[in-house]
């Protein structure tokens, strides 16, 4: 399936990298190809011409990005942009909306997840997904963070399972304050407590990639800086793909930054090459406020 | 001066204000209405009902004789059971009113104490032999005309031809009355006995015991393969229109009057598949098929009402459909599914159309010992009970209602604990 606006696409980058110093000019808002730096030397997950359509309307329009090992994606962007419904594929949980179609080609370390033969629990269990509401089980903590490990047989023993549940719970930052409360219901906890019960219950399984839709909005400031805190520390042993809608906190969590505009994606490259200096014109306007 | 927004807010208040109590009104009138009509049945059921739970017994001091009971002085408990204990209690009558010599009031007289006094005593006899040749204070059920007389149903002004009771049997129970031989007891018969032609004899407790099976089997069949059902449709099956077909057809079955359920029963399970009449397996079968829509209509409004944000969980840590059903939704959806069918079960032991079709509708005397036997159910009981002539049935169909009644608070109140105690909030 690979077709030659595929291999242009691929080419693309050096161009615009070639661009980039000498070209003060922004690009104007109705261009909508891909500006930037899409591809990376060694890419974790590969996403080439990505469209997705519910039923007859297309909700995004030829993506093409490339996700680093041991990086954080941010991806940022007006409301109905597109960027959740992409994330969504990252996992194949567009599968749950029966009126979603995906095309184009989506890999992880070069095998195509929409592939027949790509078994989709493999696929979740290796790219755990992190909710914009923190969601976790009504049982109790341990049960939520051993759920993962259990159906997915990763635990030998009962001592296996609870060193995985610790080492879990201890790499979310949660540990200290849930020791004594792990038969307690996990939807006891507060709202920064269950979110990172659920990065727990994620990293429990130990995926290779993580992605994380919008995972603060709910939170307060103060959950928030913990959350972005452990981003940052998950980020040695994962890839960590991020939807959100506060430009400050893709400034202060990624190495690189996507923004998505009604379906297109727009612009890539290093954070702070986006945020210092953006090649598209509706780059420019959304950062500065002038819209979004 | 032109009126400012306020103003024009002020002038519409009262308007509003008043349409507002108007509705509350409304309201108010309606939940009374409603709660009277509850409180009118309730009185009128009560007020009917409430006497059948005591009942007339007649002390007799009774000589076992052995000369009647076992002439031959064998003990064979065959030949004790044969004996005319009748012999015994008519006796003790004409001892009691030895004045009474003409045969016709003879026999009027033997008849103020309960067919049923016979079984009592040959049961006291079986049980233990040693009485024979002794005396004994037995209480009996009366007849239920003395019984009626006694609890003021039998009016004594009405002409002695137009009553049931004439002046001389009025003036024996009197007597008897009189000499503390007539005592009104708890009914311990009604809770205890089968059906029976004497209202004095009769009991709900074959009833009980017929809709307890049918109940069970309806149960059996119609939880789980309602769930199973439900959770097919809800989580797994394609939405097509093949599924909606299916869908629009449950709907209908859950509005299709019982009867036809009951016609259903009776064609394919008595006439093709020749199941037994009469019987609670049959029953529990038709009711089955009657409770089913129900009860996979309320799962799959339970299984829709778990949050997606638990499916999201359950889906995004790579558990399979099975694994996100059986481990998150299932666990719950369950209060409801569960609310859903004692409401079903609810609805089933209340009912009684299908069951007319399918013989339950026949005079059982006997408790049923299995659901193969022929039985019949509280409301069907009921039925047959107020289609009696006798007076004193009048009542036990009011007790039975009261009972059949009281099954259903429990099961419904059963079913609010369910839901208030497993409650989920997310």
């Amino acid at each position: 399936m690979l077709n030659q606006k595929q291999a242009v696409l691929l080419e693309r980058p050096a161009k615009t990298n070639d661009v980039l110093p000498s070209a003060p000019v922004k690009i104007q808002d109705t261009d909508t190809k891909t500006v930037g730096q899409v591809t990376v030397d060694k890419p974790i997950m590969t996403t080439r011409n990505v469209d997705v359509y519910y039923d007859d309307k297309q909700a995004i329009r030829n993506v093409s990005i490339d996700i680093a090992y041991n990086e954080v994606l941010s991806m940022i962007g007006p409301s109905g942009c597109g960027k959740s419904t992409f994330l969504r594929c990252l996992n194949r949980m567009n599968d749950t909306i029966e009126s979603a179609r995906v095309t184009g080609s989506i890999e992880l370390e070069g095998h195509d997840i929409y592939d027949k033969k790509t078994d989709v629990v493999t696929l979740r269990a290796r790219v755990g997904m992190v909710f914009q509401k923190p969601n976790p089980f009504p049982k109790s903590v341990y049960e939520n963070v051993a759920y993962g490990p259990r159906i997915h047989g990763l635990a030998r023993n009962q001592s296996e399972l609870d060193e995985i549940v610790e080492t879990s719970l201890r790499r979310a930052g949660l540990w200290d304050e849930v020791k004594d409360r792990l038969r307690e219901p996990g939807t006891g906890l507060s709202g920064g407590q269950q979110q990172r019960l659920c990065i727990a219950r994620c990293i429990a399984v130990n995926p290779d990639v993580i992605l994380m839709d919008e995972p603060c909005s709910a939170l307060d400031p103060i959950a928030t800086a913990r959350i972005e805190e452990l981003i940052d520390e998950l980020r040695q042993n994962y890839s960590i793909v991020i939807v959100t809608h506060s430009m400050q906190q893709a400034a202060r969590v990624s190495q690189r930054t996507a923004y998505f505009h009604l379906g297109d994606l727009i612009e890539v490259g290093e954070t702070s090459i986006i945020f210092t200096n953006p090649q598209h014109k509706l780059t420019e306007d959304y950062l500065t406020g002038r819209f979004g | 001066m032109t009126p400012t927004t306020a103003d024009k807010i002020q002038a519409g208040l009262k308007k509003r204000y008043a349409a507002e109590r108007r509705f509350r009104g409304y309201g108010l009138v309606s939940v009374t209405i409603g709660l009277a009509a509850l409180l009118l049945l309730f009185v009128s059921i009560i007020g009917n009902g409430y006497s059948a739970f005591q009942q007339t017994f007649v002390k007799l001091d009774v000589q076992f004789d052995e000369a009647v009971i076992d002439p031959k002085g064998t003990r064979d408990p065959q030949s004790l059971a044969r004996a005319d204990y009748g012999q015994l209690i008519k006796k003790t009558m004409r001892e009691l009113f030895p004045e009474v010599k003409n045969r016709r009031d003879k026999r009027k007289l033997y008849k103020l104490v309960s067919p049923g006094a016979v079984f009592i005593l040959q049961d006291m006899v079986r049980k233990d032999p040693e009485l024979i040749g002794t005396s004994q204070t037995v209480w009996v059920p009366a007849d239920d005309d003395v019984d009626m007389l006694i609890k003021g149903y039998i009016d004594r002004d009405v002409p002695e031809s137009a009553r049931r009771l004439n002046d001389k049997e009025i003036a024996w129970i009197d007597a008897l009355a009189a000499t503390g031989s007539l005592e009104k007891r708890f009914n311990k018969i009604f809770f205890t006995a089968g059906d029976s032609r004497e209202p004095e004899l009769a009991g709900i407790w074959g009833a009980v015991v017929g809709s307890f099976y049918t109940l069970v089997v309806t149960l059996a069949l119609s939880f789980p393969i309602g769930v199973a059902a439900a959770v097919y449709l809800q989580e797994f099956a394609p939405r097509n229109r093949w599924t909606d077909f299916i869908e629009v057809n449950i709907n209908n079955l859950a509005a299709v009057p019982s009867i036809v359920f009951g016609l259903l029963g009776l064609s394919v399970f008595l006439n093709f598949m020749s199941l037994p009449r009469s019987a609670p397996l049959v029953g529990g079968l038709v009711l089955s098929l009657m409770t089913l829509p129900t009860v996979i209509i309320a799962s799959r409004a339970s299984l829709q009402s778990v949050p997606p944000s638990i499916r999201e969980g359950a889906l995004g840590m790579g558990a399979s459909q099975m694994q996100m059903v059986a481990h998150h939704v299932l666990p719950l959806a369950m209060p409801g599914m569960l609310t859903g069918t004692i409401i079903g079960m609810a609805r089933a032991l209340g009912e009684s159309a299908p069951l007319l079709m399918i013989g339950m509708v026949a005079f059982i005397v006997n408790v049923p010992e299995g659901p193969l036997d022929p039985s019949t159910v509280l409301p069907v009981q009921i039925y047959l009970w107020a289609d009696t002539p006798e007076r004193a049935f009048v009542e036990r169909t009011s007790a039975a209602t009261l009972v059949l009644l009281a099954f259903l608070v429990i099961m419904n109140g059963a079913a609010v604990w369910l839901r208030k105690r497993f409650e989920q909030r997310w």
